[in-house]
């Protein structure tokens, strides 16, 4: 396994053959530049979509002002920001002040980069990944930009010179690495299963082969339980209701970004509506097959439909039906309470995250080793339902009496 | 289902009917006694209503009318009285449309419309006097430029409004008996008036039938 980890077909092509000349630089900042373009432009639509949903879930119109179906009304709200007026606080840290916006909204960018959006196409004369790049170890990559992002929000929060950021930047980032270790355990319920870090061989593991890769192929069911706690965790980590309390906007003065006005505000929006997009795309790749699905047979398999079409078709497919699920959440759930919050990430979701990693690693182990996998699931299972029962019984209950150590 | 109905809840109300009205382009009919903004009406010959009282100015809890009257000229009388308003101002930064005013006004001189779109952008615009009040020669509401009349809003602007009888007197009440007005004649009874009594005019003398508490 390691080996493949290292072949050469897990390297982009545009690499691999001819060294470094200009096509090459084009094809890459072509990339580059489309990817930010339409990280920008599905923020702005998303935005604009979650507005006319919820407005639906709540018999309302919503936007419908700004062009046509007020599709520019995120656009509209971004240039008005863009136009305010400034002000920072005379007790603020100035350059942190000033970085900690960019310290938010850049790993939300980059990490887009390791998504791919379509299979292998051909731009420029040369074969490539359709994703900017496909790290060695992509998975660790997203696992490092979303711990970073809490950067911006710690920053910001202190850096305001003032208390009530400083507190709602205690509280989010407290929320944030809680459920940065549920994160990681989900993911790594996926690698176990993949071998590899890459995220483009985990896509390609998920490849299409008729209606029955859907379960057979696609990591979801292969790793249930780690699903539904990276959905859970991705919401908190990106502060999507019913975990928003980073912006508690009714009840806890805002939050770390009180502080903030105008266009640096707006960043630190914009990085999070990005965030729950890159979310989206990374639980697609990881667990739903990312560009796998089905292409047109009748038409030929290396023609531009099924190369580029297809794939990037099936992949907003998947995005955009996780999206929706977002803001389903955002219109039927109330905010948790705090306590609650940091209940469900430490004393439930790390717990089954840890115990299914481990019982997916014996699995794996017995298979590679040959042992008996009808001995070595039921031990395995049965030592982590007794792990979890063990656990949950020392767990405190709400309104329970707790002796306390002194 | 338990914890997880909330989602049911809210997928159903996607496919319900939106409940927003959309205001500029769509606008809801108004309720038949809508307290807009204020006319000073005339009666048929067209003379003024107004006698200059003062009551209106004196009941408004806003202090937001101011009245003085004054003789009516003998040559050429305002008002069929003895007198006139000559001075009539009420400013609408303060006024609250409670529509007392209407109530107090002894020759249904004062009534509301059922404008209610109009702003200004100074002080002075908000202080209306006799010039802006009064009713035009046709007996409508003058619209002044920075109102919004739409269409037949200004049908329902005058007398029509009193719910109780002249003097407040309680035996009148849901009898029509109001004067006849400039641009409108002698308006028919409100729909439900003229079924429960007949029509004061039918009644001679209407003082005979009084209660015995009276």
């Amino acid at each position: 396994m390691i080996s493949a980890l290292l072949a050469a077909d897990t390297l982009d092509p545009l690499f691999s053959s001819h060294g470094v000349s200009w096509s090459v630089l084009a094809v890459v900042l072509i990339k580059v530049v489309f990817a930010f373009v339409l990280l920008l432009v599905s923020v702005m639509l998303y935005i604009w979509g979650m507005r006319k949903v919820i407005a639906d879930m709540q018999n309302r119109i919503g936007p419908n002002r700004a062009g046509p179906y007020g599709v520019l009304q995120t656009l509209a709200d971004g240039i008005k920001l863009f136009f305010k007026e400034q002000s920072m606080p005379t007790t603020a840290d100035r350059p942190v002040f000033r970085l900690a916006p960019y310290l938010s909204i850049l790993p939300a960018f980059l990490l887009f980069c390791v998504v791919p959006i379509g299979g292998t196409v051909s731009i420029l004369g040369h074969r490539t990944y359709l994703q900017v790049a496909d790290l060695p170890v992509g998975a660790l990559f997203i696992l490092a930009m979303s711990g970073i992002g809490v950067y911006g929000v710690m920053l910001a929060g202190w850096s305001s010179g003032s208390k009530y950021p400083l507190l709602g930047a205690v509280r989010s980032t407290a929320q944030l690495l809680s459920y940065e270790a549920a994160f990681g355990l989900a993911v790594l319920g996926v690698l176990i299963q993949a071998q590899t870090l890459s995220t483009h061989a985990i896509a390609q593991q998920q490849a299409w082969d008729g209606w029955g890769s859907i379960g057979t192929q696609w990591f979801w069911l292969r790793a249930l339980v780690p699903f539904g706690i990276f959905l859970i965790a991705a919401t908190a980590e990106t502060n999507h209701p019913p975990f928003d309390l980073v912006e508690a906007e009714q009840e806890l003065v805002g939050g770390f970004n009180t502080e903030y006005t105008g266009i640096r505000f707006a960043i630190f929006f914009l990085a999070e509506f990005m965030n729950v997009i890159t979310m989206s795309a990374i639980a697609a790749t990881l667990f739903l097959g990312g560009p796998s699905g089905p292409s047109l047979g009748f038409l030929s398999a290396s023609g531009f439909v099924n190369t580029w079409v297809m794939p990037i078709f099936w992949f907003t497919v998947k995005v955009l039906g996780l999206l929706f699920v977002t803001v389903w959440l955002r219109a039927s759930l109330p905010r948790m309470r705090y306590d609650r919050l940091m209940a469900l990430g430490w004393k439930y979701l790390i717990e089954i995250a840890i115990l299914w990693v481990l019982v997916s690693t014996a699995l794996i182990v017995a298979r590679d080793e040959g042992w008996n996998r009808f001995v070595v699931a039921p031990i395995a299972g049965g030592l982590a339902v007794l792990a979890f029962l063990t656990l949950y019984l020392a767990i405190p209950k709400p309104g329970e009496r707790v002796e306390e150590f002194h | 289902m338990g914890r997880l109905s909330g989602f049911g809840v809210t997928w159903r109300q996607m496919f319900k009917p939106r409940l927003t009205t959309e205001y500029p382009k769509v606008k809801r009919e108004k309720p038949e006694r809508q307290h807009g903004r204020h006319v000073l009406n005339r009666y048929e010959d067209g003379m003024e209503k107004c006698i200059g009282c003062e009551l209106c100015a004196g009941v408004c809890p806003a202090h937001c009318i101011y009245v003085r009257g004054a003789d009516n000229p003998v040559d050429d009388p305002v008002s069929p009285g003895e007198r006139y308003g000559f001075v009539y101002e009420i400013n609408y930064l303060r006024c609250i449309h409670c529509d007392l005013c209407v109530e107090a006004c002894p020759t249904e001189a004062i009534t509301e419309s059922k404008l209610f779109e109009f702003s200004f952008t100074n002080r002075a615009d908000g202080i209306y006097t006799k010039d802006e009040l009064l009713v035009d020669d046709e007996g409508r509401a003058q619209r002044l430029p920075w109102e919004l009349w739409a269409g037949g809003e200004d049908d329902h602007t005058s007398s029509w409004m009193r719910a109780t009888a002249p003097s407040g007197d309680a035996t009148y009440e849901g009898r029509v008996g109001w004067s006849g007005e400039l641009g409108f004649g002698v308006r028919p009874p409100e729909q439900g008036q003229s079924a429960d009594t007949p029509s004061l005019a039918s009644e001679a003398p209407h003082f005979d039938e009084a209660s015995p508490d009276r």
